[in-house]
């Protein structure tokens, strides 16, 4: 049916790396590739007449829990979120489950249908990410990646300690290559070991544990080694004290301890060394959660003067969902709260993770500051491009909530909707009902494939529609002549909750916003050649770990090519 | 004769998942095993010299005869396309990529899939639907634990190498002493082999141990408690409580004992509150000592492909989840299911007499490596090769850490993978059904 050569004509284009603003022109695809329109001819192609739509590059997550062990245990004790919302076995395409925590061929084909085609998994514990790689593997559609958890792990530590960045190097590329992992993952670093003992970390200063480092240690270390290695993405951090009231100056302090360091990509063309995920989980300030405050405004600030560090949202989206993270001792407390049901998933000598349902509600104080937060940081931060979409699937929302997020994001008059339903104090502990900024379509863009794709190192083939780029396609029934984003919000998330066409790989995969097709998937991952000799000397301290302490043979923990559906090495050389 | 060290072997026998063992191979048969116990050793040994079957069967009007695969195929997936409420049963005792085409087989044929943990710990996935779990990896529980508890299980018979490889005796890292660093206490209705290694025992009286638990929560929350309760008095109550609110890290490990026994899934939930509770003042775990070594894998697979681990109902095209009504036992107690296929497990033995009945008095079609109860009244049965002995795959460990099964020998002749064998069935019934065969990129 797909014919391998599609024209898509006279569409307005945003494509920001290029730096296209909405501009009327044709794309043009062959072999999975965007190409010349001079090159496909007309008769040959199928020809897709996009006036009067929007034409953006396939979407870009890269912060979403998709696959893996813990999204895994949410769907398994949560049987009545994965009723919540069903389609039946048929017409090619298998049976969908979940709202919250969908299962992997509704997480596939709904993220298509926003036109997504690119969704790295934000965290992976390496004892378990062979369990990542089988549910991307039979997950449809989306190029994947995933984030292997470092920081809490014992050797890491030990290693950061004495100063042996250049041991610590080769030990990262070594776990990157044997777990086929993309990048860093740093999860409350310190606190998870302490979690070992019930106990947790309070300050970027405080003390691990036994192992007597501080949290500042090991991001400083990790950001190091990630520099060290030039990995295409940097260094992607969950910070300590996520979810508490006050949380936001630890938020600053693990900004300030990116200052100064470098930035080295051997890959792609990153300018930053620092993403903060779920920037909103830790902009709040307040004493308590009587004083809960948004300090969106703060964050912003720090950012507006700091390039390096970019940001992903997770922005609460008022549902009821699944809250999931590497960061044990947060659900602990999270649970101890709303005393709904918990699950604690500590991992031996690496990390730990937590589930528990949480419902959002906007009558509530704290959700709505939560709201406010995430909103302020998008609006009143300058640069687009420290900005990235995400709810954290599906810790604030999830993804399928993205386009209701563009909506806050391209409309005051949407924003004033919600703030009307909020909890009435929220002015006094917010700015959002101040604010006027209302993002473009272009910035929707940025935001929602460009910027992600940068911040990877991705973007020469991820994130746009030039020449040689992936043809990752978005077409959107929405007419930027006719219609205006800021009055007809409502319009907009209608269209991007269903794109008229999904097309990943030069294969079309959803057309009217139903899925109608699978298309050839990719798993990214960093195959790093730092030092072969010191990798040596490395492994052969690592066998006495394995032989005391792990549970496994060394000889099994390594996950083989095999188990990857599309394995595509970035093959780094660093020294 | 060259001999053949294969090392760091994973036992494909119970839910420990060891995969430290050294299989000596000479001429294709495997001869000598080393660090199983015996139970993985017996089941590595009996491939070698065991009654397998090595051709299809075919059995009608009571006469049994040999078969192409192709013949066995084809009766199966007729007798599967026909049904109208198949049953696709088994799971835990294969690797999960078959797991992962039988949920696309049930899919299809909009049937009935269930695995044995509905007749385990299914009880204890309705206790984690309800409360939770917090619990870790079997290394957490070396390298941390103080404490340890077995509440009815008895790994010393069921699973032989818990102990020794990751609870009670090797030094973990913050237990240098290895046994000596820890207390070991068992709670169970009888003496066991287990109970004889512990420092403590506690005899519950049968049917009772959701007393002893609430017993427990209350003494932990400082309530008082009766002079005796479930058999046990309230000083060793108070002591016990004790023990598990001072220690370090305590872990809890409970088997069918406290699912199978009165009161099933709510004395898991009473047992995960507590340590729940118990968290308030330390480290404190629990896990459930899962049987087969890939039970944990057939939840897993289940999961991530329909959203729910075990009876799942595709009747009605998308995955429903109602145990108590899709499960296996319900289907064939209630005579609703019209056909079934089993995948490397034994019903007929491990069933109640009024399911065996049923499935008895329907088409089975039995995927095994050897001759079961289950293989004799089926009416096609398919040989297969072995997961985890000649075939490689993923199984999930009791902590549902996964791990690379191996592939130490060639199967015989004609037995190949289940989950070739489930593709060409799937295939072949596809075909029937006049449906696309769903690709299963996973397996
Ligand atoms: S304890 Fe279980 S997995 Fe380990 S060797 Fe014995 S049977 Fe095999
Ligand atoms: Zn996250």
């Amino acid at each position: 049916m797909t014919k391998h050569m599609i024209l898509i004509k006279n569409g307005f284009v945003y494509d920001p790396i290029n730096k296209i603003d909405g501009e009327k022109m044709d794309i043009a695809i062959k072999e999975g590739k965007i190409v010349d329109p001079k090159k496909v001819k007309e008769k040959e192609a199928k020809v897709i007449d996009a006036r009067g739509k929007v034409v953006m590059p396939g979407g870009v997550d890269i912060h979403s829990h998709v696959a893996g062990p813990k999204v895994n245990a949410g769907r398994l004790f949560r049987p009545e979120d994965g009723r919540r919302q069903v389609r039946p076995f048929g017409q090619g395409l298998r049976a969908e489950t979940g709202f919250s925590v969908p299962n992997v061929f509704a997480t596939g084909y709904r993220y298509a249908q926003l036109g997504y085609t690119t969704v790295m998994e934000a965290a992976t514990p390496p004892l378990k990410t062979r369990h990542t790689h089988e549910e991307m593997s039979d997950t449809p559609i989306l190029d994947q990646g995933a984030y292997l958890i470092l920081d809490n792990n014992w050797v890491i530590m030990e290693y950061l300690k004495a100063g042996e960045y250049e041991k610590c190097a080769a030990f990262v590329a070594w776990m990157l290559r044997s777990m086929k992992c993309f990048g860093i993952k740093s999860v409350n670093p310190g606190g998870d070991e302490n979690w070992g003992w019930g106990k947790n970390i309070s300050s970027v200063r405080d003390r691990v544990i036994y192992f007597d480092i501080s949290p500042a240690e090991i991001i400083q270390g990790l950001i190091r080694v990630n520099e060290m290695l030039g990995l295409p993405h940097s260094f992607h951090i969950h910070c300590n004290n996520l979810g508490l009231p006050g949380s936001y100056t630890t938020t600053l302090e693990t900004f300030g301890l990116s200052d100064g360091m470098p930035i080295s990509p051997k890959v792609g063309e990153r300018s930053q060394n620092l993403h903060v995920a779920h920037i909103q989980f830790y902009s709040y300030g307040g004493e308590d959660w009587k004083t809960f405050e948004s300090k969106g405004d703060e964050v912003a600030k720090y950012l507006n003067n700091h390039s390096n560090i970019t940001v992903c949202l997770g922005q609460v989206t008022f549902d009821e969902t699944t809250t999931m993270t590497a960061d044990g001792p947060f659900e602990y407390l999270l649970q101890s709260i709303n005393k709904l049901k918990w699950i604690n998933r500590d991992v031996e000598l690496e990390t730990s993770s937590g589930i528990v349902p949480y419902i959002y509600r906007p009558r509530s104080l704290v959700n709505a500051v939560q709201w406010a937060a995430g909103l302020e940081v998008a609006l009143l931060t300058k640069n687009p491009w420290q900005i990235m979409m995400s709810t954290d699937h599906p810790n604030a929302g999830p993804f399928t909530r993205y386009p209701r997020v563009v909506k806050w994001l391209v409309s005051k008059k949407a924003r004033e909707e919600t703030i009307a339903k909020c909890h009435e104090t929220l002015p006094n502990r917010s700015s959002i009902a101040s604010i006027d900024r209302e993002y473009t379509l272009y910035e929707v863009a940025v935001v929602t494939r460009a910027s992600a794709a940068e911040a990877l190192g991705i973007s020469g083939f991820k994130g746009h529609l030039g020449v040689g780029a992936d043809a990752d396609v978005a077409i959107y029934d929405f007419n930027p002549e006719k219609q205006d984003p800021s009055r007809e919000p409502e319009a907009l998330e209608k269209a991007l909750s269903r794109a008229l066409y999904t097309i990943k790989r030069g294969h079309i995969v959803v057309e009217n916003g139903e899925v109608v097709g699978d298309a050839p998937k990719r798993v990214f991952w960093a195959d790093i050649c730092f030092d072969e000799e010191l990798e040596k000397q490395v492994l052969d301290e690592l066998h006495e770990t394995f032989a005391k302490y792990y549970t496994v043979s060394m000889s099994n923990y390594p996950i083989s090519e095999e188990y990857l559906v599309g394995s595509t090495p970035i093959k780094i050389t660093s020294k | 004769m060259p001999e053949r060290v294969v090392s760091d072997v994973v036992c494909p026998f119970c839910g420990c998942l060891c995969d430290d063992i050294e299989v000596v191979v000479r001429e294709n048969r495997i001869v000598e095993v080393r660090e199983a116990c015996a139970l993985g050793t017996a089941k590595f040994m009996s491939l070698s010299v065991g009654e397998r079957i090595t051709k299809p069967l075919l059995r009608v009007d009571g006469s049994v005869r040999q078969v192409s695969l192709e013949e066995a195929l084809k009766e199966a997936a007729k007798m599967l396309a026909d049904a109208e409420r198949p049953l696709l049963y088994g799971w835990s005792s294969t690797e999960c990529g078959a797991q992962a085409v039988g949920v696309a087989l049930a899919e299809v044929l909009g049937g009935v899939l269930d695995n044995t943990s509905s007749v385990c710990h299914g009880p204890t996935v309705l206790a984690t639907q309800d409360v939770g779990c917090p619990s870790c990896t079997l290394g957490q529980v070396k390298n941390r634990a103080d404490l340890i508890i077995y509440w009815g299980c008895n790994p010393m018979q069921a699973h032989p190498r818990h102990m020794s490889r990751y609870t009670t005796f090797p030094r973990g890292f913050f237990r240098e002493r290895g046994v000596k660093d820890k207390k070991i206490v068992v709670i169970d209705v009888r003496h066991t082999e287990t109970a004889r290694l512990a420092d403590r025992f506690i005899q519950v009286e049968l049917g009772k141990d959701y007393e002893l638990l609430a017993a427990m929560r209350a003494a932990l929350k400082e309530y008082e408690i009766p002079e005796k309760v479930a058999g046990v008095s309230r000083k060793d109550i108070l002591e016990v409580v004790e023990l598990m609110k001072n220690c370090q890290f305590g872990a809890l490990f409970f088997g069918m004992g406290l699912t199978m026994s009165f009161g099933k899934h709510r004395n898991v939930d009473n047992a995960i509150s507590l340590v729940k509770d118990l968290n308030a003042y330390t480290k404190f775990i629990i896990m459930p000592m899962r049987g087969h070594y890939n039970v944990a894998g057939a939840n897993t697979v289940f999961t991530w492909e329909t959203g729910f681990p075990y009876a799942v109902d595709f009747s009605r095209g998308y995955p429903r989840y109602n145990p108590g009504e899709t499960a296996a036992n319900d289907v064939l107690q209630n005579e609703e299911c019209d056909a079934a296929l089993i995948v490397a497990s034994d019903p007929v033995s491990h069933f109640p007499a009024k399911a065996v009945k049923h499935l008895a008095s329907i088409p089975v079609i039995s995927i095994d490596f050897h001759h079961t109860p289950t293989t004799e009244i089926s009416k096609v049965v398919i040989p297969a090769a072995v997961a985890g002995v000649e075939v490689e795959g993923t199984a999930y460990r009791m902590d549902t850490v996964p791990i690379r099964l191996k592939k130490v020998v060639e199967p015989p002749e004609g037995c190949l993978p289940d989950r070739e064998i489930l593709r060409m069935l799937l295939e072949k019934v596809c075909e029937i059904k006049g449906v696309e065969t769903p690709v299963v990129k996973h397996a």
